[in-house]
């Protein structure tokens, strides 16, 4: 095998070394009847050769890649990643590290994790940013135990119906050996009704989430939502879409308590689903209460500055079963992703991105709103997202568009019971900076507008 | 050769003006940006971010790479890490534009190639673990920990059955007690035998009708292979409780023996450890999770189903089993890091991996043997994939502590061994050179160690004197934490 060193007369010098007989004489403390008496059955090796044909045929029953073009939506989004992104995250020193415990072999993980965090702080207008969880559904749920954590509430945890069914879902699961209450208000509407989310909060509440844009594509309305979960004692937690605050305002500015996201629209392809990255950030105050790994700056015993990972007492493998998360592996490759899409776009590239992606989408919902039998679900304000109902069923518009070589969707009769019956008939259409008028104007006349 | 200006904090490097990314101008009909978005959701000013040309930012990132270790460069032996080659293969076909560019949402006809080859990691994880029910969904280990957990809370109040307890070794990874926890059960901390193996009086001691889980890494964190593991899982068994295997250590036993066969029920994968998917600086990995037959319809959404006769070309489903726990995270897992894992299990076969355990555990006893007049190893004279050695004598003797010896490695040239874990062994250095380094390299390492124990302990405690920092001061990065990059503080 190609990863492996030792040859029969090193084996031999070595086993002398150990003073023992054989390979075999090494494994002598697994008891015998904890052994395993056949080989696996698995299939067998291949070269790199055999390899790379097996997989090359199976990538290619895939309809991805360019052979349809991409308007599917609901948290993830064929956004442009820059070829100097893929270089970055390419370097072997990058990607072949461990998590930089070691300061003095990591310094160049931790800088670009401490730049990561500056970026996400700048972005979102909050005080502080961990170097990063999972993905989105994990950092809605990690913000919510924070928020259990900070206002000593352990009661009742309040979430909008239009938040992304996922991440309500992995809330559920999460909570689901606790006392907690999860109480989901619907949304029928497409965005929150003020007055029932008052209604829904108490004094025994530790947080409010909602998501902005929401699950939908449509703007709520955030600093109304944070002022009434301020006004009951509870933290504001909104999932935004990084994209949107090249145009939105940022969580910062709207008085929320913590931002998360999923920041697979900063540099970071598709790839069913993962790995993404958890964005997580929040007020200074809470900086002590945080999940994941922190980044700090200080000095060497010399006085230069450098970088550590800190405020580690938080964590688990110092504070065990009262550690503030059990997260150990993070994603923090994801993080350089971000970090370096964030370097290359700048401000203004991240405001055009945004802008097309706004202008692009309302232009599609106006040509796709005018087929026989498709409407807006919402009649609320939008940015690259929107939900389409139609009348003559979903399967109906989506198999057209795939003949068109177009992929809509999701269809929210996916999501099952965490989407409400009404909304069964109706799909998500996202658009970004990538699309065309061409490509939209051909779906258009495929699809009889 | 340094280059101190590219390697300057990145909001140092920006210049108003400059631009690493342009998009094309919009082609659709022109309309006033507040005629879309209410004014007053609108941002006043865009986001303060650097600007940049990607040339700056390529040489900044770059110029980073070269202050880290990595496996690429050094030998990396983090005992509990599993720091092996990451095969470029792998790098290559994962990133094929069938895989990398697929919407998690495509239907599943839409995704047959992915789902058949998610299948058949389940199908070959079982098989490894000798646990008939996999899922792939866990994004990282202590995911995995706390997916099983709730999975055996949803196992165990369909029974009507109210149990509190997980238990687990003091040598037990943090993750363990933290997710156990987190699950809404009561910790319960064995103290262990003076062996470092699992007491069985200690244990019995404990298990009631309230003991849910008994967490165990097999071998244990000591490097050891725990001889009692078929005894403790039938007490807990007898009690109606489960035994967790924590997966991290697999790397010593694939094609040996099988966590399903010595009588675990539940266990996790770390991928990113044993099927050599890339640590990327600290993530993501992926945390698969293995169970038995009665616990497969508790597993989390989605997995992967096969259908059709055999004779019959397959088709492949994405479904929820029966009695689900539901999503434990968005969409199907960390599929890049599967696809990795994948891609190693499709090279090794059966001989090839059980060859991975024979030398990971042939280079840990050489490794240790090399070692063991200046670095004894307390617990016993054998290893497994892994071994603790111990600096106690070093630091009473000569003041030199794990964490001197750790520091000066570097100046020699090799990345610090995993230290002062596990808890239960004092000035602990818990090594794990892994199969794919050479005999050259452990002895050129034992060599170093040789050397550095000989020298002045006053200097050792100023190491390292090579690097570009040392013994950053975390006492100040923790009373004083400065998190972000601002202007006045540079």
């Amino acid at each position: 095998m190609t990863y492996l060193f030792n040859t029969p007369d090193q084996k031999r010098e070595m086993l002398r070394t150990i003073g023992a007989e054989s390979v075999d004489e090494l494994f002598d403390q697994v008891p015998a009847d904890c052994r395993l008496s056949g080989p696996l059955q698995v299939p067998p090796a291949l070269t790199e050769v055999d390899l790379e044909r097996e997989v090359l045929a199976l990538a290619g029953q895939n309809v991805a890649g360019g052979r349809r073009v991409c308007l599917m939506g609901g948290g993830v989004y064929d956004h442009f990643v820059p070829a100097a992104v893929d270089e970055v995250v390419s370097r072997g020193e990058f990607y072949t590290a461990y998590t930089p415990y070691q300061a003095e072999a990591s310094q160049g993980s931790l800088q670009a994790f401490f730049e990561y965090q500056s970026l996400i702080c700048r972005l979102t207008g909050m005080d502080v940013s961990n170097a990063s969880l999972y993905e989105a559904g994990t950092a809605v749920s990690e913000a919510a135990f924070m928020a259990m954590r900070v206002t000593g509430r352990h009661d009742r945890v309040v979430v909008l119906g239009s938040v992304h069914p996922e991440y309500r879902e992995v809330l559920k699961s999460y909570l689901s050996n606790l006392r907690c209450e999860l109480v989901v208000l619907p949304v029928p509407d497409g965005t929150a009704d003020l007055a029932s989310v008052k209604k829904a909060l108490d004094d025994k509440t530790a947080c409010l989430i909602f998501q902005h844009p929401n699950f939908f594509g449509c703007l709520e309305e955030p600093e109304e939502l944070a002022k009434l979960a301020r006004s009951v004692g509870a933290l504001s937690i909104v999932a935004f879409d990084p994209i949107s605050l090249g145009l939105l305002r940022r969580p910062g500015d709207y008085g929320a308590d913590v931002a998360v996201a999923e920041g697979q629209s900063l540099g970071i392809p598709m790839q069913y689903g993962g790995p993404f990255l958890g964005i997580f950030a929040c007020r200074e105050e809470f900086v002590r209460k945080m999940p994941g790994r922190l980044v700090g700056r200080t000095t060497d015993r010399l006085g230069r500055p450098c970088y550590v990972l800190t405020l580690q007492a938080r964590e688990q493998h110092i504070r065990r079963e009262k550690a503030t998360s059990n997260i150990c592996t993070n994603q923090g490759l994801l993080a350089l992703r971000a970090t370096a899409y964030l370097s290359l776009v700048g401000p203004q590239g991240l405001k055009e991105a945004a802008e097309l992606c706004c202008r692009k989408a309302h232009y599609a919902a106006e040509r796709l709103t005018r087929i026989s039998g498709v409407k807006l679900a919402f009649d609320r304000p939008f940015f690259k997202e929107f939900a389409l109902r139609c009348s003559g069923g979903t399967e109906a518009i989506l198999s057209k568009a795939r003949q068109a070589r177009v992929d809509l969707g999701p269809a929210l009769s996916r999501f099952g019971k965490s989407i409400p019956p009404s909304l069964q008939d109706t799909i998500l259409v996202a658009v970004t900076e990538k699309r065309t008028k061409q490509e939209i104007d051909e779906l258009a006349a495929a699809m009889g507008d | 050769m340094r280059n101190l200006l590219a390697s300057k904090p990145l909001f140092e490097l920006a210049h108003p003006g400059r631009r690493g990314c342009t998009f094309p101008a919009s082609d659709v009909p022109e309309r006033p940006m507040e005629s879309l978005i209410p004014q007053s959701q609108l941002c006043s000013s865009a986001p303060e971010l650097p600007e940049l040309a990607e040339p700056d930012v390529i040489r900044h990132f770059v110029n980073l790479s070269t202050l880290n270790m990595s496996v690429d460069t050094h030998f990396y032996p983090l005992g509990s890490c599993t720091m092996k080659y990451n095969p470029k293969r792998h790098e290559r076909l994962s990133r094929l534009p069938g895989l990398v560019d697929l919407h998690p949402y495509q239907i599943d006809e839409a995704a047959q190639g992915m789902l058949a080859i998610l299948f058949e990691m389940q199908q070959m994880l079982a098989e490894i673990s000798g646990l008939p029910a996999v899922s792939l969904h866990p994004a990282a280990g202590a995911q995995g920990e706390l997916t099983a957990l709730l999975v055996a809370a949803a196992y165990f109040r369909e029974k009507g059955e109210r149990r509190t307890k997980v238990l687990f070794p003091a040598s037990a990874h943090g993750t363990n007690p933290a997710s156990a926890a987190l699950a809404g059960f009561d910790c319960v901390q064995l103290k262990g035998s003076a062996q470092g193996l699992v007491d069985l009086e200690e244990l019995k001691s404990h298990l009631d009708q309230t003991a849910a889980v008994f967490m165990i890494t097999n071998p244990n964190t000591l490097g050891l292979f725990e001889p009692e593991i078929e005894r403790v899982a039938r007490l807990l068994h007898d009690v109606g409780g489960l035994v967790y295997i924590d997966g991290a250590n697999m790397n010593a036993i694939l094609g040996i023996a099988r966590p399903g066969d010595f009588g675990g029920d539940m266990m996790h994968f770390n991928v990113h450890k044993t099927f050599t998917g890339p640590h990327g600086a600290g993530g993501p990995g992926a945390g698969p999770i293995a169970v038995r037959e009665f616990l497969a319809a508790y597993l989390p959404a989605p997995v992967v189903t096969r259908l059709g006769l055999p004779s019959e070309k397959p088709t492949y489903r994405l479904s929820a089993p029966a009695k689900s726990i539901g999503r434990m995270r968005t969409f199907f897992g960390n599929v890049g890091i599967l696809l990795r894992g994948y891609l190693y299990l499709r090279t090794l076969g059966a001989d090839g991996l059980k060859a991975v355990s024979e030398n990971a555990v042939l280079n840990a006893n050489y490794l240790m043997t090399k070692l063991s007049d200046v670095l004894p190893t307390p617990h016993g004279r054998r290893c497994m994939h892994e071994f603790v050695a111990s600096a106690r004598a070093l630091q009473k003797e000569h003041g030199i502590s794990a964490m001197d010896i750790a520091k000066r490695l570097l100046d020699y040239g090799f990345h610090a061994p995993t230290v002062y874990f596990p808890l239960v062994v004092p000035e602990a250095m818990m090594m794990e050179p892994t199969e794919t380094e050479s005999k050259e390299t452990l002895d050129a390492f034992a060599d170093a160690i040789h050397k550095i124990v000989t020298e002045d302990p006053v200097s050792l405690h100023e190491a390292p004197h090579s690097t570009l920092v040392s013994r950053p001061d975390d006492v100040q990065a923790a009373r004083k934490p400065i998190l972000k990059w601002e202007p006045s503080a540079s």
